[in-house]
């Protein structure tokens, strides 16, 4: 059996809608993934460096509050300055269809916009990344 | 009765066996089990026999009387339609000035004022952890200057005004008063609601800055303020809506959010505050979320809870000070980003619950608010949903028109019943604020939120557009955005504002401020002096940080 994937589950910036991260945390663990849940208000500098500590395939970034457009770029960017280039990283919340065009272009793999069954996001897992 | 209820009893017998052996057979029930979305079990029909127990005068009064279960006013809407306030705010203090002129234009009775998370979470504009959050989910003030624009041209001592913010509530507070003083009105003439509700931040929200100690004195600071100088002023809003929005049950919501008021009641007597000088004033806040009669239910029980807790518990006599008078706003959380249409109808039945559960005021929610903030044609059907219910149903011509209701008086037992259970709990772990400390209300949370998110994955729970009646669709909504240069703008103006102002009397101002937080002063006097002198929430709240320190939220999932 391979080993699991380690996920990092982050809330980038000062929201504080934190409920579409946890049951998305818990329901990973569920699904055999080892989680880790970095809590509120999290700067990408300290998103990228609990990635880099914890050793993660993934960042699920979950941003409600309008500032994806900042944070997720900015946590792309981080990522590049440290050279890595392993580490998926997927972006959900409040996101307008018209912005995901330029997530992706920033390096964002998916954005899973709300009423996204965990059924699809763990098929793009299962498709997309490997440990 | 007694005569009335034996027959009864005995035919019901015979209609359960008939249904039993002739119908199910050939028409079977859609499931097993009919549940609420917090678990109680919601029987095939309701009769006398449920509600046996009830005694009239002691368990639902008349309206206006204890224990208020059926309205906490004599006339409701019959007298006066709830206050219509929508909760607004965006980008600049120049940009929801304008909006909320079109609010007032378009007939909404009351302002609710949206801040942005750096306001909310007490820092400027120009703060490294502002950036990309300046003008998002609220309008972004920095000092008294951007308060003065964003009530230009609105008369204070005409509208009243909530004000959705908490750790930092203190200095919103004295910035509104500074605002006044300056059109003429005096602080007795101000009507409004601060939300000051610190706990169901730690517990669901997320803003806080300081920890639970400081912060609880704050929250007393400024009841004691209020019960002196703003004597329209709801001094809190404690809050249930966001506790629901996290994921809990409405058992849990109303059971969480009481065991929170609980312990603010407890903080002022023990502050040296008289429980006749500040319960008048606090004020609740609930969601109004999709299972119709439980929503209703909800509210009723919270009114004989608050009721008997605050006259029995806290030997409060004064008849305001048992009156549990709420806001309500309709369930965000149920919004969907799919067919955003489907959420007028939503929100109309959400609404329409809390109008049937006796609410003071209320916010509906907009079609496209899972997709971005609202838009201004978005926000305008969700008005004219409250307008239809108040002029055109004729739900508002008697007084809780569902009381009596055999399900419904039913559901009310079994919630307030359900809530005591919990918040006997909290108190037998020391009270809300230990609980907290302990992550119990949060992981009670976690577990509603992740079985209600499960049943939706598996289509136990149907949700039109989601999991069931998909269509392939695209966004035909315009939808709100903030430019990007508002962050910008910002801080320019912040920059010239520090400039502009007596910096000797910010320092002045700042350094009494730090004096009297180290000692037992309340704190509303010098957050006062300290704002007209222009000094910016994020420096009033750095001389707090420094004195207080900052929580830290332990994440647990």
């Amino acid at each position: 059996m391979s080993n699991p994937i380690r996920i990092l589950i982050a809330k980038p910036g000062l929201d504080g809608h934190d409920r579409g991260a946890k049951v998305i945390a818990q329901a990973f663990r569920n699904a055999g993934m080892e989680v880790i849940y970095t809590g509120l208000r999290q700067t990408p500098e300290q998103i990228v460096q609990a990635a880099i500590q914890e050793d993660v395939d993934i960042i699920a970034l979950s941003c409600l509050s309008g500032a994806h457009n900042y944070l997720f770029p900015r946590v792309m960017e981080l990522l590049r300055a440290e050279g890595i280039d392993d580490i998926t990283v997927l972006g959900g919340g409040v996101i307008p269809e018209d912005d995901i065009p330029f997530l992706k272009e920033s390096g964002i793999a998916e954005i899973f916009t709300p009423g996204t069954p965990i059924k699809t996001m763990l098929e793009f897992i299962e498709k997309n990344v490997r440990r | 009765m007694e005569r009335n209820n034996k027959d009864l009893a005995s035919t019901m017998e015979q209609w359960e066996q008939k249904i039993q052996q002739k119908v199910l057979p050939r028409l079977p029930e859609r499931k097993q089990e009919f549940l609420t979305h917090s678990g109680i079990p919601v029987q095939r029909v309701y009769t006398p026999l449920d509600t046996a127990d009830l005694n009239y005068l002691e368990d639902l009064g008349l309206p206006g009387e204890y224990p208020y279960t059926r309205a906490v006013q004599p006339t409701m809407y019959r007298g006066r339609l709830w206050t219509m306030r929508q909760y607004a705010g965006f980008g600049t203090a120049e940009e929801t000035n304008r909006r909320f002129k079109y609010l007032l234009e378009q007939g909404q009775t009351g302002l609710s004022v949206a801040f942005d998370l750096p306001t909310q979470i007490g820092y400027d504009s120009d703060h490294s952890l502002s950036y990309g959050e300046v003008g998002k989910v609220g309008v972004a003030i920095d000092s008294l200057q951007d308060m003065e624009t964003l009530f230009s041209g609105i008369p204070l001592d005409k509208v009243s005004t909530s004000m959705t913010i908490n750790s930092p509530a203190a200095i919103l507070l004295a910035m509104y008063i500074a605002v006044a003083e300056k059109q003429g009105v005096a602080p007795e003439k101000l009507s409004g609601t601060i939300q000051n509700d610190i706990l169901k931040e730690y517990i669901a929200r997320g803003t806080y800055i300081f920890p639970p100690e400081p912060s609880m004195r704050l929250v007393t600071d400024i009841f004691g303020y209020c019960s002196r100088n703003l004597p329209n002023w709801n001094s809190i809003s404690i809050s249930g809506y966001h506790i629901r929005e996290a994921g809990s049950t409405a058992v849990q919501e109303i059971a969480f959010t009481i065991a929170n008021g609980i312990a603010y009641v407890e903080a002022a007597i023990k502050a040296g505050l008289s429980v006749d000088d500040f319960a008048p004033r606090l004020s609740f806040f609930f969601n109004a979320h999709l299972n119709f009669f439980e929503e209703i239910a909800k509210f009723r029980a919270a009114r004989r809870i608050w009721a008997r807790i605050m006259k029995e518990r806290f030997a409060a006599r004064d008849p305001k000070s048992q009156m549990l008078r709420f806001h309500t706003q309709t369930a965000g959380c149920t919004l969907t980003a799919q067919q955003p249409d489907t959420n007028i109808m939503r929100v109309a039945f959400q609404a329409l619950s809390a109008v049937l559960g006796g609410t003071q005021s209320l916010h509906t929610n907009s079609r496209d608010e899972a997709l971005a903030l609202p838009s201004e044609d978005s926000v305008l059907i969700a008005l004219r949903t409250q307008q239809v219910i108040a002029y055109e149903t004729g739900v508002t011509d008697t007084v809780d028109p569902l009381g009596g209701s055999y399900f419904v008086e039913s559901l009310t037992n079994q919630m307030e019943k359900a809530a005591m259970e919990y918040i006997n709990k909290i108190e037998a772990m020391g009270g809300a604020v230990r609980a907290i400390e302990e992550g119990f209300q949060q992981m009670e949370i976690q577990d509603s939120a992740y079985h209600y998110q499960m049943e939706i994955e598996s289509g136990d729970r149907v949700v039109i557009g989601v999991n069931k009646f998909q269509t392939e669709e695209k966004t035909p909504l315009n939808l709100l955005k903030v430019d990007p240069v508002v962050e910008e703008n910002q801080r320019i103006k912040l920059e010239a504002l520090k400039r502009q102002r007596n910096q000797a009397e910010v320092d002045r101002a700042l350094a009494r401020l730090k004096e009297a937080a180290g000692g037992t002063d309340n704190l509303m006097p010098p957050i006062l002096e300290a704002v007209k002198a222009y000094a910016t929430l994020g420096e009033i709240c750095d001389v707090l940080r420094e004195v207080f320190g900052e929580y830290q939220q332990r994440a647990i999932f």
